[in-house]
């Protein structure tokens, strides 16, 4: 035997390299398919959240320039994709698919320098899902004969569409590719914070040949977003960000005919009963929580766990969470990247600190974290009571609070006591007791034994205050389409 | 509850429940790890001396057997310092052999025994098989354990036979062969576990390596957690010794990885953990090889046995 | 001397009971001959909280009832107006319709509900899927009642306007508080006892008479109200009714149908009011068997 035994043994440095991307340094509208200054004249920086060094300058939209978006989408709505055939359009969404396919590195890697997410998700998650969302619905174009069974169905004309910044290209996939199918024109304004592959996915849609004007992408702050709820010739908002965002779009639509879907907050339960596969559900407790830095709105923010195995998954939970590496989102090992931004990074803390104030049972992983850019570590609030902020508020950021629950009926009753009804989460080794917790649990998405789970063909939304409406799968169509 | 040594034995129908899919998904997130530069060298240097280098066939002779023992401690003299293998695994008949080729050389000498591989004799055969590995200088045996009992619900038959090797092994480590591939399912896999470790096991190991799927990654995984739950419990440490199929670097420092972030870096060393392989120590060699010149490797460099 | 007629009392309907307004307040609509139709109550802000409270309480059980079995209640109520078909048609002659509208407006609300009643146990196997998602799992998406509907009835006329919006909402399990005909309102209370007698626990439908405009407020601002169901034609009151709602983000249908058109009942106005609920759960693929050897 060697004389010697290795003990401890590190992962070396395993960057992905960002030789392979295509970034300008000004990114302009992309209006009419054509890139065109803003008459803003103004531009904005886009950073790296994980070194705060600047990637690009972006336009700031407008109400002029978002004008002259709904206007070209209104144009090639009226004189070209609605009379493009339902087959054609669905080969233009497929083109966009496949070429989304080739470019697959380029845009995992802009995605993670510029949402802060770590390659290994925006790699495995991000990028093939979008695609992937043009893929399946481009072949609903010619099929919405089928989708809603006796009646008759046309596209609702241009659609506004405002998405966040925690999946950049995922969110503009899952709005850009129903809207094409059903044959609505689009404008589209990305988050102020990720603005970047989105106007890469307008270089792919140029490049797919997409007729000018059906596809327009504009950037900026809430203002561009504003300009576009309440412009008159906008015919659907689809928005997906904060509920209080929400409430202000829906408000903005009252008494006008603007169809809205809003993919709103949440904070979701997931319950761990007793019989569990506990390894497993500790596993999806950190998929719950942890993924994407926890700036997923159906995160398993609200962590429940029967009396009789808490301190069993507590113990193997901050294990678990001791091997999880924070770091580098480009790094292919590291597990959870950069928060997206500062001022993120400021809400979180303040939660947290909430928290110490309040003097809550808290426990934050013992990883290193760069001394550059934001990071917040995994932390877990325990024993902290329903009525705290922690547990009512949607925190955004990977904080869990954890409460304990003796029966199903208590653990019911308590998942349900939230103005939220995105997603929950139930771990259970009995079928009848899965199809219990899974029928009253009044959320839109439950995951049973497993968590954040996402396909193309799944509808995702919610109840309640997490807005209205689907995305994804047949039911994420009907958003899209006039009923007659 | 029963109590054996000061420990309360659970019941094992109880064993905690394992959903695949769950299984799975944690196993490809071990895969992921990119695993380059200092921490690759690390890991395949960590690998090679891991390696419990085997042959159990029916037609295994002294001379074979003294092949292979050379190569045990001269895996690839061309390049100096490297680490030997852990052991040498054969027959009982062959332990005398290997014993006398290995003395001083630091690598341990592991016997299969209890009727391997099927397991399919009477107790007072395995212990005398065992006893006669063990008399013949064996340093660790890796016993089967009685699948069809298991299968048949047979708990206590199983965790007693066990519980009587461990004593027939006197100062010799025991390694417990669970044959995963005869268990099917991982509920199954980690009550077997279970009641191994509670018997007696110094270490657990998936596969007799004549069984097909072997030391799949998610088999693995489901007896560290099994491990990691018992010393949670416990404070005793068992060691972990996947065998069949593990034929390439990748899937060694694959495993490596499930270990660390599963199990700790204290179990990162030969005494808790071994790759039961013939195969592996060449395809590390290569890489060890290739990682160092920049040069793609040939078989035709690298001895057989 | 001849006999004196025993006149009806017209009272709400909140919790399966029929309470009088708790504000003791009352109008008279009258006819197109100027006769008044009664002393109808006019309900207050409180009498809308209350009735909300009821919904609430009811909607759980309601919404978890076998499907089969809110059919077979929906078919009770027909069962019930068919009944009682004489009362509705003169009190629809009463408040100004001909004998022959008001004798097709009575059978289109029978055969309303057994439209829907049998809808009751297929709606959600046609609006159903499973989803194939490239993952192991079992995906499926099914329906959910949406919780409690504030409903606005249509002012044109008084029975079908009820039955055509109430008959789907209930049909999907929902509990609802209905604001009914304002100035005819005779049908809705009446409506309201054929309720009572036909099974449907209490709670599940609550029907208030009096002013649209000052219960309107009440009900869609109402943070306990998940839907609102607007049957009418005003876009400023539609207006109102969608700002009030963004409060706790109802779900606001409106409506301007001629419910007395055939072609007015729909599938889709049982899924306007319901939740999309997907599940998934992982599919184990033990020992790798294939189905096909």
């Amino acid at each position: 035997m060697a004389k010697k035994q290795i003990k401890g043994w590190d992962y070396s440095p395993a960057p992905e390299s960002t030789s392979h991307i295509d970034l300008k340094k000004r990114y302009d509208l992309y209006i009419n398919g054509e890139w065109v200054k803003p008459s803003s004249k103004k531009y904005f920086k886009t950073i790296n959240p994980a070194n705060e060094e600047l990637l690009a300058e972006v336009a700031h939209a407008n109400e002029k320039d978002v004008d002259k978006a709904v206007k070209a989408a209104r144009k090639a709505y009226e004189e070209v994709w609605s009379k493009t055939s339902p087959s054609e359009r669905a080969k233009y969404i497929f083109r966009i698919a496949r070429l989304m396919q080739e470019r697959s590195r380029e845009f995992a890697v802009i995605e993670s320098l510029d949402a802060g997410k770590t390659i290994r998700e925006s790699r495995d998650v991000d990028v093939p899902l979008a695609a992937n969302h043009f893929f399946y619905n481009a072949g609903w174009a010619d099929k919405l004969e089928f989708a809603f069974p006796n009646r008759k169905v046309e596209p609702l004309g241009v659609a506004g569409q405002i998405i966040p910044w925690n999946f950049p290209l995922l969110m503009a996939a899952w709005k850009i590719a129903p809207a094409l199918a059903t044959g609505n024109t689009v404008v589209l304004k990305p988050a102020e914070t990720t603005p970047l592959t989105a106007l890469k996915l307008a270089e792919v849609i140029h490049d797919a040949g997409l007729p000018p004007g059906v596809v327009n992408i504009v950037t900026g702050y809430g203002d561009t977003g504003a300009a576009i709820v309440n412009h008159d010739d906008v015919d659907k908002i689809a928005f997906t960000g904060s509920t209080g965002v929400g409430k202000i779009i829906q408000k903005a639509v009252s008494g006008t005919n603007k169809k809205t879907t809003l993919e709103l907050g949440g904070k979701s339960a997931n319950i761990i009963m007793d019989d569990a596969p506990l390894d497993q559900a500790v596993e999806g407790i950190i998929n719950g929580i942890f993924f994407n830095q926890g700036h997923v709105c159906c995160a398993g923010s609200r962590l429940f766990v029967q009396e009789s195995v808490y301190d069993t998954v507590i113990e193997k939970l901050k294990h678990r969470m001791d091997s999880l590496i924070v770091g580098d989102p480009l790094d292919k090992n590291t597990d959870i990247g950069a928060i997206n931004s500062k001022e993120q990074l400021d809400i979180i803390n303040g939660y947290i600190k909430i928290g110490k104030d309040e003097g809550a049972e808290m426990y934050q992983s013992k990883c290193d974290i760069p001394g550059s850019g934001f990071y917040c570590r995994p932390t877990l609030v325990l024993n902290v009571a329903q009525s705290s902020k922690l547990v009512q508020e949607e925190i955004f950021g990977p904080v869990l609070a954890i409460q304990t629950f003796r029966t199903v009926d208590e653990v019911i009753q308590k998942a349900n006591n939230t103005p939220f009804g995105l997603a929950a989460g139930v771990w259970t080794d009995k079928g009848s007791r899965i199809f219990n917790l899974t029928t009253k649990l009044r959320a839109g998405v439950v995951w049973a034994n497993t968590y954040n789970k996402f396909d193309p063909s799944s509808p995702f939304g919610g109840y309640k205050e997490s807005g209205f409406g689907r995305e994804g799968g047949l039911h994420g169509l009907e958003g899209y389409l006039k009923m007659n | 509850m029963n109590k054996k040594g000061g420990l309360e034995i659970p019941d094992f129908n109880q064993s905690p429940k394992i959903d695949k899919v769950g299984v799975e998904e944690r196993v490809a997130r071990f895969q992921k790890r990119s695993i380059k530069k200092e921490s690759k060298m690390q890991g395949l240097r960590m690998a090679l001396n891991m390696i419990d280098l085997t042959t159990l066939e029916g037609k295994d002779t002294p001379g074979k057997v003294k092949q292979m023992c050379y190569k045990a401690m001269h895996l690839h003299d061309v390049h100096p310092g490297l680490p030997t293998v852990a052991a040498v695994c054969v027959y009982p008949s062959m332990v005398k052999t290997a014993a006398n080729e290995v003395k001083g050389s630091g690598v341990k000498v592991a016997s299969v025994s209890t009727a391997f591989p099927s397991g399919q004799a009477p107790l007072e055969v395995k212990l005398i098989d065992t006893k006669f590995a063990v008399d013949s200088g064996a340093d660790e045996i890796d016993m089967v354990i009685s699948r069809g009992k298991f299968l048949s619900g047979d708990y206590n038959f199983v965790f007693d036979e066990i519980a009587a090797i461990k004593e027939a092994c006197g100062k010799a480590r025991l390694k417990v062969i669970l044959e995963t591939g005869e268990l099917v399912t991982l509920d199954n896999v980690r009550r077997a576990s279970d009641i191994a470790m509670y018997a007696g096991a110094d270490f657990i190991k998936t596969s007799t390596g004549k069984i097909q799927p072997a030391a799949t990654m998610q088999v693995t995984y489901t007896m560290l957690e099994a491990i990691r739950d018992f010393h949670l419990k416990t404070g005793k440490m068992i060691g972990m010794k996947p065998a069949g199929g593990i034929s390439n670097s990748k899937l060694a420092l694959h495993n490596l990885v499930m270990v660390k972030e599963t199990l700790g870096n204290d179990w990162l060393t030969n005494e808790w953990f071994r790759f039961g392989a013939s195969s592996l120590a060449n395809d590390v060699l290569m890489q060890i090889m290739k990682t160092e010149t920049g040069i793609y490797q040939s078989k035709d460099y690298f001895s057989i046995d | 001397m001849e006999r004196l007629e025993v006149l009806k009392t017209y009272k709400i309907y909140i919790g399966g009971k029929f309470p009088r307004t708790e504000s003791a307040r009352y109008y008279s609509p009258k006819n197109a001959k100027g006769q008044a139709l009664g002393n109808i109550c006019l309900s207050s802000r409180k009498d809308v909280r209350n009735a909300v409270v009821a919904a609430r309480k009811a909607v759980g059980g309601w919404s978890e009832r076998a499907a089969f079995n809110r059919s077979q209640i929906l078919y009770r109520i027909a069962e019930m107006l068919e009944g009682r078909r004489a009362q509705f048609i003169d009190e629809l002659i009463f408040q100004g319709a001909t004998k022959a509208a008001a004798e097709k407006e009575v059978n289109l609300a029978i055969d309303r509900l057994i439209y829907y009643a049998g809808w009751c146990d297929k709606y959600v196997q046609v609006l159903s899927s499973v989803n194939p998602v490239s993952s192991a799992h079992f995906n499926f998406s099914t329906y959910e009642a949406t919780g409690v509907v504030g409903v606005i009835a249509g002012q044109k006329t008084s029975l079908i306007d009820l039955v055509s919006i109430v008959a789907p909402v209930i049909a999907g399990g929902n509990s609802c508080v209905v604001i009914a005909n304002e100035n005819l309102p005779l049908c809705s209370v009446t409506f309201s006892e054929v309720l009572n007698s036909s099974d449907v626990p209490g709670g599940v439908v609550n029907i208030l008479t009096g002013k649209q405009a000052e219960m309107i407020p009440a009900l869609t601002t109402h943070m306990d109200v998940n839907a609102i169901a607007y049957c009418g034609n005003d876009s400023a009151t539609l207006a109102t009714i969608q700002e009030n709602a963004v409060g706790n983000l109802k779900r606001v249908r409106a409506y301007d149908k001629n419910w007395m058109d055939a072609k007015s009942q729909d599938l889709y106005l049982i899924s306007d009011f319901q939740e999309v609920k997907t599940t998934w759960h992982p599919i184990e693929n033990i020992g790798g068997a294939t189905s096909s050897y």
